[in-house]
């Protein structure tokens, strides 16, 4: 029989996380985080994660970093802001979890069965490069690189939206594809700097 | 006639070409002229933010800088999923006047942009027209519809500018000046799944379930929207939700669950109003209101 340890270690933990996830957030409210809960009962997908937005928000402020990160939660948040606007502490939670999804992508953290990620890859291509987002494309792209099998799954929603003339294949394209490179590789630029 | 600038979004160019065709004949009315941006470009939706935030915020921003270069003073825009991305972004030009999202769009010929007013169709109705206005359009009230007036999160939180983030009511309001009973419930602006029926289906389905139930069992003959995701989430993936909940709801409610004809907003405002179902397109949806034409 193993025994595993189920705590952690304060040397384990990485006191200034709560400062990434401030910058990246943009939200400085983090540390101002009562644990009243109020988020974690307005969430209506709560009851799926495994850690709730409460949860988060203690281990965010005691340096949890890669329990957070790997994390189910920020996947299973569907950006309602439920929590946002109800927070006693106006703290933007929402947007929290939106800078977890990018650090855990940037970490390599991400559950690999996860197809958030993906789907969010396969738009940024495509808008970088076109401009415009085709529905069709990045949701087959999203089942073809995560789960093969699931375009059977996928399959009679596209045969009812094909009967109500409603699938739509084409790719649309912005005429100054350039303009939109241009903002794009100026911005990186600067950040880089 | 008063003109507005519009932006169109991918939605309505693609699966929910009805919002956009019932749209513009409603917005034609009451007398809005609709001007769509030239050359616009997709918003990035939630699913940038998620992957690299000043990208997402340059990329919207582009096409609030195109609008006023094209002398657009508000802009209506139909799909809540954009209206939020592009209202985020604009917060932040109006207070980051000097950063290097500002400095990209300026060196990218994309001046501006902090100052267009953005608006959802539901406002621009709402607010510069009135219901009396769009009660004196009526031509057919809607007789025995019994409507559930769905506002989904994103027009309402967290910029709550244009409703209660809850208790929203202006829907409602414009449903009963067409003739329609609203139906009160406590969901209006809970969440229909968003993405999820697509990343998650499992919990994405739970989340429509929970809302057809409630519309249902509050009496709703007929549900209406006013986001093309939400519309997809509740009109498309209904059949797969009552297949899967089908038995629960049966053992909860002692009754069957029978499916709700979803519309978009403007299609049930166009029936009112006297144009035809295939005008509005009301064919795309998947559960026509047949039952209820013909008490009008
Ligand atoms: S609602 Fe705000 S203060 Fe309360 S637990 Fe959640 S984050 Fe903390
Ligand atoms: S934004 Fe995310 S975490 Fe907050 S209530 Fe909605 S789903 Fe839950």
């Amino acid at each position: 029989m193993e025994f595993a340890r189920t705590v952690k270690y304060e040397a384990e933990l990485n006191k200034s996380f709560y400062k990434e996830v401030v910058e990246s957030s943009g939200c400085d409210k983090v540390l101002e985080c009562i644990q009243c809960g109020t988020c974690s009962s307005t969430c209506p997908v709560s009851l799926y994660m495994d850690y709730t937005p409460r949860k988060l928000m203690a281990m965010i402020k005691a340096g949890f970093e890669e329990d957070a990160l790997k994390s189910k939660t920020v996947w299973i948040c569907s950006s309602c802001y439920s929590c946002t606007v109800m927070c006693p502490s106006q703290i933007k939670i929402t947007d929290v979890m939106y800078a977890l999804k990018r650090m855990a992508i940037e970490k390599g953290y991400y559950p690999k069965s996860m197809p958030t990620p993906v789907l969010a890859k396969e738009m940024n291509n495509i808008i970088s490069k076109r401009g415009r987002n085709s529905e069709m494309y990045v949701a087959s792209m999203m089942v073809l690189k995560t789960n093969p099998f699931g375009m059977f799954k996928m399959a009679p929603v596209g045969l009812a939206l094909f009967k109500k003339r409603r699938l739509h294949i084409g790719m649309e394209k912005i005429k100054n594809t350039k303009q939109i490179k241009k903002l794009l590789s100026g911005l990186k630029k600067r950040e880089a700097k | 006639m008063k003109s507005y600038g519009y932006y169109p979004g991918c939605s309505v160019k693609s699966s929910s070409k009805s919002y956009e065709k019932s749209l513009l004949l409603v917005m034609k009315s009451v007398g809005a002229k609709l001007k769509e941006i030239d050359d616009w470009n997709c918003c990035g939706a939630t699913a940038y933010f998620g992957t690299d935030e000043k990208m997402a915020k340059a990329i919207a921003s582009r096409n609030l800088s195109l609008a006023e270069q094209q002398k657009m003073d508000d802009l209506i825009i139909p799909c809540t999923g954009c209206y939020l991305t592009l209202k985020k972004s604009q917060e932040h030009l109006k207070e980051h006047k000097d950063d290097n999202i500002r400095a990209a769009l300026d060196e990218a010929g994309l001046k501006g942009g902090d100052k267009v007013a953005l608006r959802h169709p539901i406002d621009v109705l709402y607010n510069d027209f009135g219901v009396e206005q769009i009660k004196s359009l009526v031509k057919k009230p809607l007789k025995g519809w019994k409507i559930a007036s769905y506002y989904g999160c994103q027009l309402v939180r967290p910029y709550s500018d244009v409703d209660h983030p809850y208790y929203p009511h202006i829907l409602d309001d414009l449903m009963v000046s067409c003739g329609a009973e609203a139906v009160d419930y406590p969901y209006k602006t809970r969440c229909c799944g968003g993405a999820l029926t697509g990343t998650v289906e499992d919990v994405g389905l739970r989340l429509v379930y929970i809302l057809l139930a409630e519309m249902r069992n509050r009496g709703a003959n007929c549900v209406v929207t006013m986001c093309p995701l939400c519309h997809f989430n509740l009109d498309v993936y209904q059949s797969k939700v009552i297949k899967k909940f089908g038995d629960e709801y049966e053992k909860s409610f002692s009754k069957k669950f029978e499916p709700l004809p979803i519309l978009h907003f403007t299609q049930v405002i166009g029936l009112a109003m006297g144009y035809k179902y295939s005008e509005l397109g009301i064919k795309e949806v998947m559960v026509e209101p047949k039952a209820l034409l013909k008490a009008i």
